[in-house]
């Protein structure tokens, strides 16, 4: 489903991505962890088409389109989601009707007619329900005021509107208490089938413990230094990262 | 409530009556601003004596004035005296069909949703059918007749009602108010007379002839409105289509009276020619309009949508006579490429309990300039009076600026005042969350600004509000990204 090769990319003059190679299936649910500044939001910025990164080599593959070709609304409207680490707040546009208009867009883009309230309503309730999301946050504007848990958990109740291929969260964790991480690793949980892949960017190993990885990638200074399974998260938070980084200085001192 | 467009349809569509044959008596006064050219104007209209005569009052007043130091923008060079102050009804240039007309300006009606007859009637193309303003608004003020609504050109006015003009022509705006006032009096074209009658609510939105001819309404247009005690109008002036006119200085007066528990509603869509990427050739828009509360418990309501103009510059005001009587001013003014708004409202509480609303919404884009001025002013014997003031500013980009002059002047210490400001930016990240959720950058900005603007919109008339929503985003499309 996506494919990334060789992926550089760079912020205001200063290299980040130095080589990304990764490949995910339907289906998949990939960690990805790392330090700090290592690179991991940028790969999700990229990936969504933020303009102020320039890709300065490599190729994206997402179903068989060249998805660094696409505008950022066309590869959501193609089935990239990403939740936001910061998600913005917008003062006077209603949680609602952004969400009408975010998904009456993507069905125009499949040719499909726009939904009609009643059923845009109950699509509302269902997924409400679904991710564990409060009814009394729909009609206030757009994040605004929302508590920290609260925007993260209004990312989880869009990524189940718009039912997406692809969905990208990046440190959706951070910043979760203990119930609320649960809230939101049972709404991702609930969401995963066989057609979409999931992204999981975090820090912590504990998320993990919810959400059960097929894969696990170390990201350190702009590459993919290592990949494994969920054991390898178990070992991160034992070990940190330091082991990691020197035998990546052994390798590439060889 | 009657649909305007229906009835422009309705006309558009009418079998060939009475043909082109009426070919209006053009007669062009020779530029120039002096005595003799007021008493031919006035003579030409077959006015009576004392209007003649506040012409020439007014026209006194307007000589010992200066233009106004105080805006926040450097006044252009106004050569007054090559001005035409008499050219009437000016036909248009008749075109054969639409692919004569300027595709942009057509591709701008598309997006209003404004249908194909009324765009022809628009931009001035053969329509299969007789234009005959006269008679829809004689079909309409058949209707209002029979309820005592008088509602009819100013010019009718003075000729059918003369008592009324008389009584309150200038009590409003005197001819002495400000130069722009002062040459408007002196000069005025024509306008619109309303006058409501006790007890009678008016049961249609009250719209300058239409929005067909509303472009033709001359430069010196003037605007009076009376509601009788217990009686209520809604009047909306103006149109969303996009409107380009010669006369590069419009300065309007409009007075309103309400009397006892009558309440006036005055809606504007202004959206004349603001000019092209570098502001020139676009219209100058210094508008004089005021209303007053003359009667207990009495309303009056201002709303407006500025999107057009190269300078936009008047304040709408109400003066509260009346205890507890009402004032409300509604505002959205945009500016773009090098559009200067210096728009606001002045509030005089008089009487006693007086309440009054202010809310602004300003939006400034690429090189736009927009400034908030509004008085609040409470008078020794407003007891009680109240006023809350909103006055929020949105930015896009970095070249573009806002200000906020708000002044406060109290003489009574139970007057309670309550002001509140903020600026906001469309930001980078905003608009590209919304992008990621596959909404594209120009209906991203859309959906922001009708968020932002929603309160004022709200105010208006639904058909209205529609196409105002539609001609925000027309006017921004473009300006990020
Ligand atoms: N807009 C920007 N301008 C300059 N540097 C940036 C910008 N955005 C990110 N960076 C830099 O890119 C590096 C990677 O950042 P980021 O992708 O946010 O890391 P992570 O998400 O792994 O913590 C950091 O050194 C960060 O300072
Ligand atoms: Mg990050």
């Amino acid at each position: 489903m996506l494919t990334i090769k060789n992926l550089h990319a760079e912020v205001e003059g200063k290299k980040i991505l130095k080589g990304i190679n990764l490949e995910i299936n339907k289906g998949e649910m990939h960690a990805i962890m790392g330090p700090n500044g290592s690179g991991k939001s940028s790969l999700a910025s990229v990936l969504a088409g933020r303009d102020n990164y320039t890709v300065t080599e490599g190729e994206v593959w997402f179903n068989g389109k060249n998805l660094l070709d696409l505008s950022p609304e066309d590869r959501a409207r193609e089935g990239v989601f990403l939740a936001f680490q910061y998600p913005v707040e917008i003062p006077g546009v209603s949680n609602l009707n952004f969400l009408k208009t975010a998904l009456n867009e993507i069905r125009a883009y499949k040719g499909l007619p726009a939904l009609e309230a009643r059923e845009f309503l109950k699509l509302t309730k269902e997924k409400q329900q679904l991710v564990d999301f409060h009814s009394n946050l729909m009609n206030r504007s757009l994040n605004e005021g929302f508590s920290g848990g609260e925007k993260k958990r209004n990312e989880i109740f869009q990524l189940a509107m718009l039912d997406p291929q692809l969905a990208i969260l990046d440190e959706t964790d951070s910043g979760l208490d203990i119930d609320a991480l649960r809230i939101v690793s049972n709404g991702v949980n609930k969401l995963r089938d066989a057609e979409k892949s999931f992204v999981v960017i975090t820090h912590y190993q504990r998320l993990l413990e919810y959400i059960i990885p097929d894969f696990v990638h170390v990201l350190y200074n702009g590459r993919i230094i290592k990949t494994g399974t969920k054991e390898l998260a178990l070992e991160l938070e034992e070990r940190g990262y330091d082991w990691l980084k020197e035998e990546l200085h052994l390798k590439e001192s060889v | 409530m009657i649909n305007s467009n229906e009835i422009i349809d309705d006309i558009a569509n009418k079998e060939y009556e009475f043909g082109f044959t009426t070919d209006i008596e053009m007669d062009i006064a020779p530029p120039g601003l002096n005595e003799d050219i007021i008493r031919f104007i006035s003579a030409k209209k077959n006015e009576p004596e004392w209007l003649l005569e506040w012409r020439l009052k007014g026209f006194a007043a307007f000589k010992k004035m200066e233009f106004p130091k105080w805006q926040h923008f450097e006044m252009p060079a106004l050569d007054l005296q090559a001005v035409s102050y008499y050219a009437a009804p000016r036909k248009k240039k008749q075109l054969n069909s639409l692919d004569e007309v300027d595709p942009e300006l057509l591709a701008t009606f598309e997006k209003l949703g404004i249908p194909l007859n009324e765009q022809k009637a628009l931009t001035g193309v053969a329509v299969d059918a007789v234009f005959d303003s006269v008679s829809v608004a004689t079909t309409f003020k058949g209707k209002l007749k029979e309820m005592g609504v008088i509602f009819c050109s100013f010019g009718e006015a003075v000729q059918e009602h003369p008592e009324l003009v008389k009584k309150y022509l200038g009590s409003v705006v005197p001819h002495t108010d400000n130069i722009f006032a002062a040459l408007n009096s002196a000069v005025f074209s024509d306008g619109s007379f309303v006058y409501i009658p006790k007890g009678v609510r008016c049961p249609m939105e009250l719209s300058t002839y239409f929005r067909i001819n509303a472009q033709n309404t001359g430069q010196f247009e003037r605007t009076l409105i009376i509601a009788d005690d217990n009686s209520y109008v809604s009047y909306l002036e103006g149109c969303t289509a996009p409107m380009r006119d010669e006369n590069q200085l419009h300065a309007a007066v409009v007075e309103l009276v309400a009397l006892e528990h009558a309440e006036i509603k005055y809606s504007t869509v202004q959206n004349w020619y603001p000019g092209d990427k570098d502001g020139k050739g676009g219209i100058y828009n210094f508008v004089t309009k005021r209303g007053i509360c003359k009667g207990a418990a009495s309303k009056i309501s201002w709303t407006q949508v500025e999107t057009g103009s190269a300078i936009t510059w008047k304040y709408p005001s109400v003066i509260l006579q009346g205890d507890h009587s009402e004032g409300e001013f509604y505002s959205v003014a945009v500016v773009r490429n090098k559009q200067i708004a210096d728009t606001g409202t002045k509030i005089h509480h008089i009487g006693k309990g007086t309440k009054s609303r202010i809310i602004s919404k300003g939006i400034s884009a690429g090189h736009g300039d927009n400034s908030y001025r509004g008085l609040v002013s409470v008078g020794p014997r407003a007891d009680n009076a109240r006023n809350f003031t909103q006055c929020d500013s949105l930015l896009i980009g970095n070249q573009c600026g806002s200000h906020t002059f708000p002044y406060i002047e109290s003489r009574n210490k139970s007057a309670m005042i309550e002001h509140e400001a903020t600026t906001s930016k469309i930001g980078e990240d905003q608009i590209f969350y919304l992008n990621q959720r596959g909404i594209d950058s120009e209906k991203a900005v859309a959906l922001i600004v009708n968020g932002y603007v929603k309160e004022v919109l709200n105010q208006l008339p639904m058909e209205f509000a529609v196409e105002a929503q539609k001609l925000l985003s027309i006017t921004l499309e473009g300006s990020v990204g």
